[in-house]
């Protein structure tokens, strides 16, 4: 899978938790929780969302490796790799 | 129509999810209604079998309407089931609104009695509704014979103020009501949580994002907790009398985006395991922002918590929520410089506030309340 395809499905899974927000308007490689204004309830939905999704294993012990968008979308390149 | 929350006067009937004829369980869902604060769901509360719905689907009406007619297990036959004209008001352009002040009094005209000009179209209830969600003017609508709700829905959507601001008039009857009643006094402490932290990373380590654990679950938990032993923070202001509560119906303060907050219960909080907790906490920000609350979950909580989550700021002032006699706020989770067995070393700590009602408690409970809390974070495992 490609990263292109990775992000438009990080970008459906972020646009059912922030709908508001749109993916062109966001810095890509800065806090994902301040770019779309999500809690870490949200975040959890989303790593559990994305985890179901692409069938990876996301431990909490990674979650440094998933603030950003960018970070998010390159550590599922990893693991689906 | 139940009282979902010490602000709300009216709910407007939108969905009917069982049959006359049907039967019905005390806790079955049979029924939403709309009000300020978005669509809620109605439980039923005894077993027997829907005989007739009173209201009709977009009716406005005020709080203590019968909705349905519940024939119990057993009961005789009703014969006569329409003894009073339903204090109900169409949701119709030339009905007004409802008398707020005096709903057991309506003195508004009956959907017969009002002329209806002969050149304006008739709107269905529904499409009414979602022509004012969207800001839509339905004098400017040059449809003819009557407006459905496909008809608004083809016109598109547009920015919906109408949530927002429904939500924002709930927000200010209930603080104004707060801040002009209840004398508040505030106490505040910090708390050193790196064992609630540490606690939360070994429970997740192996653990599916499902099933992980947040810190909130945890806060919710230890002031369950505390509050058995300090139950005058635990129960409803009503009527110049403390009722103080058994049981803990937390109420968790959700921020809906764009749209405000409210502070719907988690039932029972003192019983349930972390994990139970933090389920229920899931599923309920789920559905909260999803707009469906269960009536119980916004008339019955007993306390309000409320945090500042991750992004926040240090520290937190409560409103309480009428007629709840505490707030408890925990700001957002930082290191910090502390004191720790003699040595000054960065510690993750929090600051945890209390706002509560000085006609029921002092600050000398308040703050034993706050230390208990504080003592049951420090030890999570037996949380």
């Amino acid at each position: 899978m490609s990263d292109q395809d990775i992000a438009s499905a990080v970008g459906e899974e972020l646009y059912r938790i922030a709908p508001d927000i749109d993916l062109e308007d966001i810095v890509r490689d800065a806090d994902l929780q301040e770019e779309f204004d999500i809690d870490s309830m949200d975040f959890l939905n989303l790593v559990t969302a994305l985890g179901k999704r692409f069938q990876i294993d996301m431990p909490e012990a990674d979650y440094d490796e998933m603030r950003s968008f960018d970070a998010l979308v390159e550590y599922i390149s990893d693991k689906t790799a | 129509m139940p009282s979902l929350g010490a602000d709300m006067e009216a709910g407007t009937l939108i969905e009917k999810l069982v049959h006359p004829g049907d039967p019905v369980k005390r806790g079955d869902i049979i029924a939403a209604v709309e009000t300020q604060k978005g669509a809620i769901e109605i439980e039923v509360f005894e077993d027997g079998v829907l005989q007739e719905w009173l209201v009709d689907l977009g009716t406005k009406v005020p709080v203590g309407v019968p909705l349905a007619m519940i024939k119990a297990e057993g009961e005789a036959e009703t014969a006569d089931l329409s003894p009073e004209p339903p204090k109900a008001i169409v949701a119709d352009e030339d009905m007004i609104v409802v008398d707020y002040q005096t709903p057991t009094k309506p003195v508004l005209p009956t959907p017969a009695a009002s002329p209806r000009p002969a050149d304006r179209p008739r709107v269905t209830p529904a499409a009414r509704r979602l022509a004012a969600q969207q800001g839509i003017d339905l004098a400017t609508l040059s449809t003819q014979g009557t407006i459905s709700l496909s008809d608004i829905a083809a016109l598109g959507t547009k920015p919906k103020p109408a949530p927002m601001s429904d939500m924002r008039a709930a927000i200010s009857a209930a603080m104004s009501r707060s801040k002009r009643e209840i004398p508040h006094y505030y106490l505040s402490h910090l708390i050193d949580l790196e064992a609630a932290d540490a606690f939360v990373k070994t429970t997740n380590a192996d653990r599916e994002p499902q099933d992980r654990l947040l810190l909130g679950a945890l806060y919710a938990k230890a002031v369950a907790k505390a509050l058995k032993k300090y139950p005058e923070f635990n129960g409803n202001f009503i009527d110049d009398t403390f009722q103080q509560s058994d049981a803990v119906h937390l109420g968790l303060a959700i921020n809906i985006r764009n749209v405000g907050l409210v502070a719907p219960a988690l039932f029972d909080a003192e019983n349930q395991p972390l994990d139970d907790l933090m389920s229920a906490m899931r599923d309920l920000v789920e559905r909260v922002r999803g707009g469906r609350f269960r009536a119980r979950e916004l008339s019955d909580a007993t306390i309000t918590l409320t945090s500042l989550g991750d992004r926040g700021v240090d520290e937190l002032f409560g409103v309480i929520y009428p007629p709840q006699v505490a707030i408890v706020g925990i700001g957002t989770p930082r290191q910090q410089p502390i004191i720790h067995n003699g040595d000054v070393t960065a510690r993750l700590s929090a600051m945890v506030t209390l706002a509560a009602d000085h006609r029921v408690s002092d600050g000398h409970r308040g703050a034993l309340f706050l230390k208990a809390i504080d003592k049951h974070l420090q030890k999570p495992e037996a949380l």
